[in-house]
């Protein structure tokens, strides 16, 4: 089968949904890669690139679309772009499906297969084709970087011969892909980042990425993430009110607010009311991520920057992930990639649409004909719930204190009553045997204790030589045999000649072995 | 020579020993350490050879030397991965030849006791040594050579099925013969009536029934043990093997063969207690054979095994950082250490951190893997144990298993009704990706089914591991 993929028709998108590198993999996958002419010019990838890969390269949008059986492309398709489509075409792409009501039906009456790529499921095996949070993570570190770029200052702290610089407060609301990818960013350009989410479970993501955790004073049980799919859900207003408390503390100190919070299928909620913005230092910068679906911040407008009266900038793009173009069409090319790759489990360059698949299932809006969103819930659940460990109770250094010297009573306890047990029996035996077996039985119990002191220092990847060269001396027992081939009968001497025999090659043996053996230790 | 010269020789041969055993604690001073042994046994053949008692030095030096080329022959020889069987064959040796030096004891003290007052002044040796023995005495010798005699042929026989197993002369799979233990214990009873009756007779007949019966526990206790207990079982037997020399030597009234004996009887009686620990389970348990019952129906696995192919192990190798490889007794069985050892040098030449995860219990000798990966030039400082690097797996990029099962079993921590909960394990599911070189679907020894092999961070990779590795080279350069 062919799979195509057509230059983005909208207005300022640079992205393309295939690279000469993803067209390469979907080749092996047994696909033919065809590409409209310029189509991946704005992303870096001239028409040349992907001819080298092997890719076709064609004229017109129309004659693609008429030709390949897949069409991957990035933005949601436009109605001339839906037309396109027949009953045996499978369109893979973003289409917000939520949103698109006449879209969907569109694609309905056309009867082709239509998989929107931000329906994908959030479980781990399909975290390889969430074009979402690969493009997230684009946005949040474009983020920092559209912020450092209208922002007059350093991010690091200096101290310089020209005096002292202080360095840049940062405040992340919304640790999701975003906003860990903006904090990671933040904070390794030098700023001193929080980060406040919701969600209390990912404070440990959050200090993981070098960042300070912002919790509030509240009681209430928030709700656990994993039962939303791992996304944020609506809060209560007390919660909220607690919240919007802290941000006010916390504005006139941050110089840069990055805002990332969005829950699925709603506006986004204003985390960042106009007080704040007002109570900002000038100069400071605004990152709305949230902007597309109404912003989290007061003042926000959509694609646009703005500067409020007291010299504040609150940057709207939406376009994060287009401004890095090169990186972000290979991100999705390679989403794309997976998907196809799930989509033709025999490599042999035939799709097979498994509506059983949980994630082929989650992420088709249109099949053959019929609307199938939304999708019903995956089989498998998205997250595991988090477990309400109870924290480590720190021991205070007196109950340490306790605890160890309950273990040195107990361990001198048993030590004592081992030694007396083992006195006891040995004095019992001293009772009744005769003087000379003693003598031995102090050697044998002597060697027995010298033998357990030795041997548990031996180091655990000597075991098995520790064996070979046990074995070997083991054949001592050849001196009981070369004691008594000299003495008696002829029976006593084959027997004994046969043990000394035995325990010749036992020492050889051993020794040799083991020799072998440690020989092949060796250190890097 | 003198007494006193033998004496002082058997008292650095000792100290040399231990020394020997010492050394151990490293791999450098290991090295240095075999010499000690060498050295030691040399010593102690040599003041024995001229020392009193001994005659026919002639014959005996031709034997050593002939035994000597024997094993100097197999030791050359032997694959690493026959380390096992080699060890219980040689384990074999020695009780064999502590049950002759038992029924020696034993015509001697005839011969010595039928003697009359004239003929005993004009012995020498050992035969002196027992003339001059009082009646408790030489009750006491009886106990200690029957005592010897008896450990010896149960570590004989033990040590021909252990051989035969680890060989796969024999099917590994734990046998019993209809009666089970019962057999074991009827032995056991014979063994002691015997003993009861060679005391008071004093004859031949006593002792050589007894060593029959103990040829049978030895034989039908071992086949009753399945492969995967081979570590236990090749430590105990190395156990007996000196607690028979040091009873021996009891006998013969000779303090290395005492020393010695107790040296390697404790270190086979360490290393068991190690290899049991590591298996959360008692030595009672493991040498009676089989794994106890459960205590209730097996947690249900779900998700289903996913299959993966060289490529996509290559790809996920290839943006890995750190990699930690989990080999087991499949990869013995598969001769797959070179494979495994060149794919680490690769690995590393690229500059990824791969370290090696070895299981107490991983193979069927206690350090086997450590020993396989030291033959094809696994450098050793990066193969570690497991609690050395257990806690390491949540930052690790990628877990390859290699051939093992029971060992990397998350239901040991997750399932209290499974048969091996409480087990240590290797938490390698913590990993960011597992992969597992497998042969086929089945499970492992104990018969578990393994939900490692269902996770969802888990690809199966399946195939004979040298084959699967050798694809899988082709890809990386």
């Amino acid at each position: 089968m062919k799979i195509g993929t057509p230059k983005e028709v909208m207005e300022g998108e640079n992205r393309v949904a295939m690279t000469p590198d993803s067209a390469l993999q979907l080749q092996k996958l047994g696909y033919e890669c065809l590409i409209e002419t310029g189509a991946g010019a704005k992303a870096g990838f001239d028409d040349a690139a992907y001819e080298k890969a092997g890719v076709t390269v064609i004229k017109t949008a129309a004659a693609l679309w008429k030709e390949a059986d897949i069409i991957a492309k990035v933005r949601i398709p436009t109605d001339t772009e839906l037309k396109r489509m027949t009953r045996d075409k499978t369109l893979i792409t973003f289409f917000n499906p939520g949103g698109n009501a006449e879209g969907l039906e569109l694609a309905k009456s056309k009867g082709g297969n239509v998989i929107a790529m931000e329906m994908v499921p959030r479980i781990s095996r399909a975290q390889k084709m969430d074009a979402l949070s690969s493009m997230a993570n684009i946005a949040g570190y474009r983020a920092v970087i559209e912020a450092g770029n209208n922002f007059g200052r350093f991010f690091t702290g200096q101290i310089t011969a020209a005096g002292k610089v202080p360095p840049a407060k940062v405040l992340v609301v919304g640790a999701g892909v975003a906003g860990l990818a903006a904090i990671g960013t933040s904070t390794s350009l030098g700023a001193i980042t929080y980060a406040f989410d919701v969600r209390p479970e990912v404070a440990e993501q959050v200090e993981s990425m070098g960042a300070e955790f912002v919790y509030l004073d509240f009681e209430e049980e928030q709700q656990d993430g994993a039962a939303t799919g791992g996304y944020a859900s609506v809060s209560s207003p007390e919660f909220r009110e607690a919240q919007l408390a802290k941000f006010r503390e916390l504005a006139p100190e941050v110089d840069i607010v990055i805002t990332t919070a969005l829950i699925p299928n709603r506006e986004a909620p204003k985390l960042w009311l106009a007080d704040m913005v007002a109570a900002m230092k000038p100069g400071s910068v605004i990152v709305d991520l949230a902007a597309e679906k109404g912003g989290n911040v007061e003042g926000t407008k959509m694609d646009e920057k703005v500067v409020t009266d007291n010299g504040v900038t609150i940057i709207g793009y939406t376009d994060f992930p287009s401004r890095m173009a090169a990186q972000s069409s290979t991100l999705y090319a390679t989403n794309i990639r997976h998907m196809m790759t799930d989509l033709t489990p025999e490599k042999d360059g035939q799709i097979n649409h498994n509506m059983e698949d949980d994630v082929i299932r989650g992420a088709t809006v249109a099949y053959q004909g019929e609307i199938t969103f939304p999708p019903p819930p995956p089989k498998v659940a998205a997250i595991a719930a988090q477990k309400k460990a109870p924290p480590p109770k720190e021991l205070t250094p007196e109950e340490k204190r306790a605890n160890e010297i309950a273990a040195f009573k107990a361990q001198t306890k048993s030590q004592v009553t081992l030694l007396a047990v083992g006195g006891a029996l040995l004095l019992a035996v001293g009772l009744v045997a005769p003087a000379s077996f003693m003598q031995h039985f102090i050697v044998f119990v002597l060697s027995v204790f010298v033998g357990f002191q030795v041997i548990w220092n031996v180091s655990h990847s000597l075991h098995t030589p520790l064996m070979a060269v046990t074995n070997a001396i083991s054949s001592i027992i050849i001196l009981g045999a070369l004691m008594q081939i000299g003495s008696g009968s002829f029976l006593v001497i084959l027997l004994a000649a046969l043990s000394v025999f035995m325990a010749g090659i036992n020492i050889f043996g051993g020794f040799l072995v083991t020799r072998r053996m440690l020989a092949m230790f060796q250190k890097s | 020579m003198e007494f006193g010269f033998t004496t002082a020789a058997y008292v650095v041969a000792a100290v040399l020993f231990i020394l020997s055993l010492g050394g151990l604690s490293g791999q450098e001073s290991a090295k240095r350490a075999v010499w000690y042994g060498i050295v030691g046994m040399g010593l102690a053949v040599f003041a024995t050879l001229i020392g009193p008692g001994s005659g026919l030095w002639l014959l005996s030096v031709l034997l050593i030397a002939a035994g000597g080329a024997i094993g100097f022959v197999v030791a050359k020889r032997v694959q690493m991965t026959e380390m096992p069987q080699l060890v219980a064959a040689m384990h074999s040796l020695v009780g064999l030849a502590a049950v002759f030096v038992g029924f020696n004891a034993h015509f001697e003290l005839n011969n010595v006791l039928a003697m009359t007052a004239e003929q005993r002044e004009n012995l020498h040796g050992f035969a002196e040594l027992l003339a001059h023995k009082s009646g408790v005495e030489q009750n006491i010798l009886r106990v200690e050579l029957f005592l010897g005699i008896f450990i010896g042929a149960v570590t004989f026989t033990g040590s021909v099925i252990a051989y035969g197993k680890l060989a796969g002369k024999v099917s590994s799979a734990a046998k019993k013969l209809p009666g089970g233990h019962m057999l074991n214990i009827a032995a056991a009873v014979i063994s002691v009536v015997c003993l009861v009756w060679y005391f008071a007779s004093g004859g031949f007949f006593p002792l050589f029934l007894m060593t029959l019966a103990a040829l049978f526990i030895g034989y039908h206790l071992i086949m009753g043990i399945g492969g995967a207990d081979m570590p236990v079982v090749v430590s105990m037997l190395n156990s007996y093997s000196g607690w028979a020399a040091a009873a021996i030597g009891f006998s013969l009234g000779n303090d290395l063969l005492i020393v010695v004996g107790a040296l390697v009887g404790s270190s086979g009686a360490i290393l068991s207690y190690i290899m049991c620990k590591a298996m959360n389970r008692s030595f009672v348990s493991v040498i009676l054979g089989g794994f106890g019952g459960t205590s209730g129906p097996a947690m249900e696995v779900e998700g289903e095994q996913v299959a993966i192919d060289a490529d996509g192990v290559a790809s996920a190798l290839d943006e890995a950082d750190s990699i930690i490889i989990i080999p087991g007794y499949g990869m013995a069985v598969a001769q797959a250490q070179q494979n495994v050892a060149e794919l680490t040098r690769r690995l590393r030449a690229k500059g990824k951190e791969v370290r090696f995860a070895i299981h107490p219990v991983a193979g069927r000798l206690p350090g086997h893997m450590n020993v396989l990966l030291a033959e094809a030039k696994v450098p050793y400082d990066i193969v570690l144990e497991m609690d050395e690097i257990n806690d390491d797996f949540p930052e690790t990029d990628v877990a390859i298993v290699i051939g093992s099962n029971d060992i990397v079993n998350p239901a040991a921590q997750e399932d209290p009704n499974s048969p091996i909960a409480g087990m240590p394990v290797l938490e390698c599911w913590k990993a960011k990706q597992v992969f597992v070189s497998k042969r086929g679907q089945g499970t492992g020894y104990s018969g578990i089914e393994n939900p490692l092999f269902y996770k969802e961070n888990t690809r199966m990779f399946y195939g004979d591991a040298k084959k699967s590795l050798e694809e899988l080279l082709g890809k990386i350069s």
